[in-house]
């Protein structure tokens, strides 16, 4: 268990923080903007709020 | 993607969403006026009236928690509860813990005020309340959260639209703010008073992490959760970019939480703390402006709207303030400027160009597209949403401009130095020369505050009205059954 200490540094786990969500961040742009056809997904979601309008009564 | 069509009053709960669209004016008349009573005490000090009750100490949370958690807390509360059955086409799981919501917070903000005048507080911004109130808070957030994510778990639409993320963020983050912010101990079971378990340098943190955070995820998440829904609902098109939004979600929950030591800049906190603070603060600009030209974009093809439609006005200038501030705020973090800026009323501007040019704005413009179809009916009078734009947009600026200039004389005479190093200002001088910014700022204030009032008017009348539309309806609908009888 002597390995658990290195996480009690600061001095390690700032640096890693920032690389975990550094690396996270980056994986969500590429993940949102890196395909055509999941970017096309993705945009069809814009329409949500407009979804449950009733016919006659279209906001 | 799912599609429902279905008579919206009959399927959600409105009822909840009426009742805290009602109590957000309410709460931002009180709240407001507080406000303009206290920029008047400062204006003219006889107003105090040498009662401790009603002292600038007293009323300002009084102020504050009016106006965010009432107005600001119970428009969420109905905006929210409005959204989420609307975006995953379900009903709130349950009307009940619905209405403990409802009566849980108005108790709160009740509460809160009456101990404020009565002298209890923890001496923590925009978390005055004590320990009785905060465990009270817990019970009612707990319960939000449950039949919020119980709600989305529910949902016809197989997507959670990003609306509800940004108020999922604010409803999880807020507990856990609140929570941690206020560990106390308190002197006995049947005592108001308590004491925090930090001190020193780590409460100063603890209350900042917590300052700014609130500022963060209540003051602005929630609210862009408010925007991504009522701007394309109001310009009758979608959000211009439904990527852009996952982006600006993501980066400003990654970001805010490290910021909140610039609120700390000079002080006892390790140098590294505060540049960190500094560093995100201005990372921050970018999703904030990312998301401001998402809403703003919005209205590309249809920039008619902003002169037609004073409904628009309010949420695209809404959104301007929004950038407007998120620009301030880094620029502030930067501590040279905050060696000019803090303790200043420049700070006291900063916010209120938030609160009053964004959140308040925002709210406005989302409860005036919302009331309406909340009671079947049109808004009784367009030119009244006008008379109160204007009435509020002369007033946020008022506001601001005399509070940046009384900030930076602020600063200046502060550190202003004779030919022989000595201070060249003595801190009274500094406060006889803000007396004209003060009282500019009340006269802004009273705008801001009359603009609320013609609202609540409009709201009135526009209730009133779909009250009487109902009953004609129901009269001939009556009328027509006993024909049909006869």
């Amino acid at each position: 268990m002597e390995w658990l200490n290195w996480f009690s540094r600061p001095e390690n786990t700032k640096p890693l923080a920032l690389l975990i969500f550094f690396v996270t961040f980056v994986g969500i742009v590429l993940y949102v903007y890196g395909s055509k056809k999941r970017s096309k997904r993705l945009e069809s979601y814009k329409d949500i709020p407009f979804q449950d309008d009733a016919p006659d009564n279209k906001d | 993607m799912a599609i429902t069509t279905f008579s919206s009053a009959e399927q959600y709960n409105f009822d909840i969403v009426k009742k805290f669209a009602i109590m957000a004016l309410v709460w931002a008349v009180v709240g407001m006026f507080a406000g303009v009573y206290i920029a008047s005490e400062l204006a003219w000090p006889f107003l105090n009236f040498d009662s401790p009750y009603i002292s600038f100490g007293r009323l300002r949370p009084v102020h504050t928690s009016a106006v965010i958690f009432g107005f600001g807390g119970s428009a969420l509360f109905a905006t929210s509860y409005y959204v989420v059955q609307r975006t995953c086409q379900t009903r709130l799981i349950s009307d009940g813990m619905a209405s403990f919501t409802f009566w849980g917070w108005q108790t709160v903000i009740v509460l809160a005020a009456l101990s404020y005048m009565a002298g209890y507080s923890q001496g923590r911004e925009y978390a005055e309340m004590e320990w009785p109130i905060d465990i009270l808070i817990e019970v009612v957030w707990v319960t939000y959260l449950i039949l919020f994510v119980g709600t989305i778990m529910r949902r016809k639409q197989p997507h959670i639209y990003v609306a509800n993320w940004f108020y999922l963020a604010f409803i999880l983050a807020t507990a856990l703010l609140h929570t941690f912010n206020n560990l106390a101990m308190p002197v006995d079971l049947f005592s108001m008073k308590s004491y925090s378990l930090f001190s020193g340098t780590q409460d100063a943190m603890t209350q900042w992490w917590y300052g700014h955070n609130a500022v963060g995820f209540f003051l602005t998440a929630a609210f862009l959760g408010m925007m991504y829904y009522f701007v394309p609902k109001q310009a009758g098109r979608p959000i211009y970019s439904y990527r852009l939004s996952i982006v600006h979600f993501w980066a400003l929950s990654f970001m805010y939480m490290w910021v909140g030591a610039h609120h700390l800049h000079w002080t006892a906190l390790p140098d590294w703390t505060s540049t960190l603070a500094a560093t995100f603060s201005i990372l921050l600009l970018m999703p904030s402006w990312g998301g401001m030209i998402n809403g703003i974009m919005t209205l590309s093809g249809a920039w008619d709207k902003l002169r037609t439609d004073p409904v628009m006005r309010f949420l695209i200038v809404a959104l301007s303030f929004y950038g407007m501030s998120t620009f301030e705020g880094p620029m502030m973090s930067l501590k040279e400027v905050n060696a000019l800026s803090h303790y200043t009323d420049w700070t006291v501007g900063h916010v209120h160009s938030g609160a009053l040019g964004w959140v308040a704005m925002i709210s406005f413009g989302s409860l005036y597209h919302m009331i309406p179809k909340l009671w079947d009916t049109k808004l009784y009078s367009t030119k009244l949403v006008e008379v109160h734009f204007w009435l509020a947009t002369v007033g946020v600026l008022l506001y601001i401009i005399a509070m940046w200039v009384s900030g930076i004389t602020q600063g200046l005479m502060w550190r202003a130095l004779d030919e022989f190093g000595n201070l060249q200002y003595s801190f009274v001088e500094s406060v006889a020369a803000m007396i004209p910014f003060y009282i500019m700022r009340a006269v802004g204030g009273a705008f801001f505050l009359t603009g609320t009032v013609v609202m609540v008017y409009n709201i009135f009348m526009t209730i009133r009205q779909a009250k009487q539309e109902e009953a004609v309806l129901e009269a001939k609908l009556a009328a027509k059954m006993a024909n049909a009888g006869a």
